[in-house]
């Protein structure tokens, strides 16, 4: 049993109102920070803490927060992005569903450190019931002095506000957010600037994520270099993994970042095995954008050693023979599934959920769907393969934001490590419009070369 | 048709303003548009956008642009209840082609369509963030998820029921 | 500008002293020629403009003096400001190229390549992009999104399947004029150019939407399907206007003024005026002012010879020369090349030898298969 900081408290019943949550240790994180510490100590916990943004880049959460532009005058602002969007990302919901007070503690303390007294939540729109415990949650806090003016005495206001976006996997791009925060389209801002120096109504601005900012509160209560202590490398702390697809208990799992892929998979404790005792064909680790890869290629690295679930071993190999940690969202797929179907519906995804604004990703997700789409209905050739290769390569990195690399990693993965599979679609038109292409050599050993 | 908010809807407008500062008042259109969705017919007719523009003292255009970007708000009139069917990755392959199906025969429409009698609209959406949870979809504020066919037909008596009674 | 606030940037090995703030975009325009990376969005006049189309991407292989590491991806030239000592490279990157060729076929995609009925042709930058880094054939094979063709009031005509939505007519709806009634809908690849309800653009700055776009999806009804752009000789000519500076150019056929429009510099931009700002002229001075008698003709406008539209100028015009430079005076220095690779075709020409780059006058020894002369 790992090392939990953030639903530890899960489970105990009537933990999502105030009551209880303080009953059992809440907002001691708020007075430590008001009381005994100042802004600048607090982020030097942070930076101290190792904590990287849990967001899905892996940002140092501490240095992001240390580029905070002070002008005189000017005020701050902290943004919790709970715009949770990614294919197969489903902790940010968990977390705020049940323990809406820790992120609103989470919250508190990170706008004393950034000097921030109206804090906005953009959650994404389809979470309403979300919004509504959060706004609960919201009111209890301030009924009993947490929010408002002059917290616990020490003069510091702060404010959380709950917006609701509407429908936009892009506004959980930083800047999309902010415009969609301001009332705008949520099309992502060209940078620099960056939000550090002006963000939400050209002011400073700190864009987190849910997770990161929950986060905070173990760190706070108990230091950074207990918190750095736990995980291994620079993979400190525990994550939220949300585990999905033909797995035997999806679910949300706090980890601590040591146990190893095979062991996630497979345990009683996690998720208990591929369903019906299916073989595990492939697994996109880190929500739907990162590479997808092979069992054996999961499992174990090229070179043979066991992969952990934390951001270094999971990018073992590149992209060449690796994946990333992403946000957690662990996608299981069994012998059954079909890598081209599977990668058509994450194009679809991504060519209906970019934002218009740069010609790449405009052009290229709806061009890369349309091959997709003619290669799953068995009217691919050969050359489709290729053609896919190249505009995802296009559209790699010359886009203005990172949907773009979202939408072409997925694409290059798959025909990476599954060109075979492509290849069977096309070349047997017929019989793969009723059958599949199954497991064939992806759960094979993984050769070494000595 | 003009459309006006009671004063309940009124004040609700005006506690989502307050949360912006001075002059920067279009910050409120999202919410306001939700709100102005919800306290009507389900979907944003243009002299109800005319409408919000005029309150948050913005020009219309400004509003359209908006409206049309986020698939939640809806340009066309729908039925009472939306099931928006997640067919994303990890509800594809949890079953949610055979979901689909089946509401498509149980309801006689094809995606985007709604029955005759005005009651559901069917719509298929990408990921909701119920992953774990599929195959699912949203009916108004809730999700509908690990659903199975009996499932659906719960569901669909569950709503038929509160439109006859 | 002090001293201090000088930067120097090196672009395709070229170096250039520019103010601090200079993007690399506009640093490069000031070398000129091929150095410029094409913009299709970007637009020096309109605020906020740029970073969307792709095309201008470039390679800094030197962050600055201070921080001399390359920059990870390919940058949007119009938006990022040059460093101290940046070196940056344009057509001297392989990367650039590549990801250029890319856009441009991106660009491409759904456009309707419907030139030969288009008022733009001629003076289409998508045209010239496409001349410059395209392809002859499409790897799309899928239907091309259209969209209805819509009226934007009496003079201003939308074709909406040619845009390539650079937003550049949105921010001159927006800095131009106090009202703006068009803007971008729905969004990803059906994102559209549109007033949602049918509505006219009638402020009186609102035409030079037309001036600003880069294709032709907004085009003047007052010319369209009049002439070609070629036949017609554009004349600088000014009016007293009391709305804009009334300085434009007559796009003329004998003494007929078929069109009218803002003076444009190299880029394609409007021109500043005398008095330094930006020359946008009014709906009075563009749409409705078609006689030779409305205004004070300048003199012949000079127009760039690699545009198509400069094959007007032919002697015997009025106002305007035979020029007299030779071949390679306008072609940047460069002699002209043989226009066709006949290594394919001849059997004479063995080994492969460059006729382009022979130098002086050859003979048969040049030919020679023995001959160790290779070009």
């Amino acid at each position: 049993m790992g090392v939990k900081l953030l639903l530890d408290k899960a489970n105990v019943p009537g933990i999502r109102t105030y009551e209880v949550y303080r009953r059992e240790g809440g907002y001691r994180s708020v007075e430590k920070a008001l009381k005994e510490m100042n802004p600048e100590s607090i982020v030097e916990e942070v930076k101290k803490s190792g904590l990287r943004g849990r967001g899905g880049a892996g940002f140092p959460t501490g240095m992001k927060w240390s580029f905070i532009a002070k002008p005189e005058g000017v005020p701050r602002h902290l943004v919790c992005n709970a715009d949770e969007s990614e294919p197969g990302t489903f902790k940010d919901r968990y977390l705020m569903e049940f323990i809406p007070h820790l992120l609103l503690e989470g919250l508190i303390v990170s706008s004393f450190a950034l000097g921030s007294h109206d804090t906005y939540i953009y959650i994404r729109g389809e979470y309403a019931w979300i919004t509504d415990i959060l706004e609960e949650a919201i009111n209890e806090a301030k009924a009993n002095g947490w929010l408002g003016k002059n917290i616990l005495r020490t003069g510091f206001e702060c404010n959380i506000h709950v917006q609701r976006g509407a429908g936009a996997y892009i506004c959980g791009e930083e800047t999309a957010l902010i415009e969609s925060l301001e009332g705008k389209r949520g099309n992502p801002r060209i940078k620099p600037p960056f939000p550090a120096i002006q963000g939400l109504w050209q002011r400073p601005t700190v864009v987190n994520n849910v997770e990161t900012l929950a986060a905070i509160v173990p760190i706070i209560n108990i230091g950074g270099e207990e918190y750095a202590k736990i995980g291994v490398g620079r993979s400190t702390g525990t994550k939220l993994i949300s585990a999905c697809g033909n797995i035997n208990k999806p679910g949300v799992y706090e980890i601590d970042m040591t146990i190893s892929v095979e062991e996630f998979i497979y345990s009683d404790e996690y998720c208990g095995g591929i369903k019906g005792g299916k073989q595990l064909k492939a697994c996109i680790p880190g929500g739907s954008s990162v590479p997808i890869l092979p069992a054996n290629l999961l499992l174990k690295t090229a070179t043979g050693e066991t992969r952990y679930m934390n951001y270094e071993s999971l990018s073992d190999g590149g992209f060449a023979t690796g994946s990333m940690l992403g946000s957690g969202g662990f996608i299981v797929l069994d012998e059954d599934q079909c890598i081209v179907k599977n990668t058509l519906t994450l194009a679809r995804f991504y060519r209906h959920e970019s934002c218009g604004q740069c010609s790449p990703c405009r052009e290229g997700t709806g061009w890369m769907e349309k091959i997709l789409h003619k290669i799953e209905h068995g009217h691919g050739t050969i050359a489709d393969i290729d053609l896919l290769w190249d505009i995802q390569r296009k559209i790699e990195g010359n886009t203005i934001c990172p949907l773009g690399d979202a939408a072409a990693w997925p694409v290059a993965a798959a025909i990476r490590h599954f060109r075979d599979e492509f290849e069977w679609h096309i070349n047997n038109p017929v019989l793969s419009q009723t059958s599949n292409f199954g497991l064939q050599h992806y759960a094979d050993p993984i050769h070494v070369p000595a | 048709m003009t459309y006006t908010f009671n004063e309940t809807q009124m004040a609700e407008l005006n506690r989502l303003v307050a949360r912006y500062p001075e002059g920067k008042q279009k910050s409120a259109l999202l919410p306001a548009l939700h709100l102005a969705q919800d306290s009507f017919d389900g979907w944003l007719p243009t002299e109800l956008m005319d409408y919000i523009a005029s309150l948050l003292k913005i020009e219309p255009i400004e509003v359209y642009e908006v409206a049309s970007f986020y698939s939640m708000f809806n340009l066309k009139p729908v039925g009472k209840f939306i099931f928006e069917v997640c067919q994303t990755g990890p509800c594809m392959i949890s079953g949610s082609d055979d979901i689909i199906a089946y509401i498509q025969e149980k309801l006689s429409i094809k995606p985007g369509e709604t029955t005759k009698d005005g009651v559901f609209t069917l719509k298929l959406v990408e990921c909701l963030g119920a992953c774990g949870y599929a195959p699912m979809m949203q009916v108004g504020k809730i999700f509908r998820e690990h659903l199975t066919k009996e499932k659906v037909d719960s569901i669909i008596a569950e709503y038929r029921a509160t439109v006859t009674n | 500008m002090s001293e201090q606030n000088l930067f120097k940037v090196t672009i395709d090995n070229i170096s250039i002293e520019v103010p601090a703030g200079t993007t690399v975009l506009q640093a490069a325009r000031l070398i000129g020629g091929q150095v410029a990376p094409p913009a299709m969005c970007f637009y020096s006049k309109l605020e906020g403009s740029g970073g969307k189309c792709r095309t201008c991407l470039v390679e800094v292989s030197k962050g600055s003096e201070k921080d001399p590491r390359p920059m990870p991806k390919l940058v949007a030239s119009c938006r990022t400001t040059v460093m101290d000592g940046m070196e940056v490279k344009n057509i001297t990157s392989e990367k650039v190229l590549d990801a250029r060729a890319g856009v441009v076929e991106f660009l491409l995609l759904n456009h309707p390549l419907d030139c030969p009925i288009c008022d733009q042709a001629g003076e289409c930058h998508l045209q010239d992009l496409s001349f410059e880094h395209g392809k002859a054939d499409t790897r799309y094979e899928f239907q091309r999104r259209t969209f209805k063709k819509h009226d934007l009031g009496k003079n201003i005509q939308l074709h909406m399947t040619r845009c390539i939505l650079c937003y550049r007519c949105v921010f001159t709806a927006d800095q131009l004029t106090n009202k703006r009634v068009h803007g971008i809908l729905d969004r990803g690849d059906h994102a559209e150019i549109a007033t949602h309800i049918e509505k006219s653009l009638d402020n009186e700055f609102i035409g030079n939407v037309i001036d600003v776009c880069p294709v032709g999806a907004l085009t003047d009804k007052t010319f369209r399907f009049k002439n070609r752009v070629w036949f017609l000789k554009p004349m600088d000519a000014h009016r007293d206007c009391p709305t804009c500076s009334g300085r434009v150019t007559l796009w003329n056929r004998g003494d007929e003024v078929y069109r009218v429009t803002a003076r444009k510099d190299q880029w394609g931009e409007i021109e500043d005026t005398p008095d330094g700002k930006p020359g946008w002229i009014c709906n009075t001075c563009r749409f409705d002012k078609k006689e030779t008698s409305d205004w004070t003709i300048e003199g012949p406008r000079e127009i760039s010879r690699q545009s198509v539209i400069a094959q007007g100028h032919y002697a015997g015009n009025i106002g305007t020369t035979k020029p007299n430079e030779t071949f390679k005076a306008v072609n940047d220095g460069r002699a002209p090349h043989l226009l066709m690779d006949i290594h394919d075709e001849s059997e004479v020409n063995q080994p492969n030898i460059h006729l382009g780059k022979i130098q002086g006058p050859s003979h048969g020894d040049t030919f020679n298969t023995n001959n160790t002369h290779k070009a």
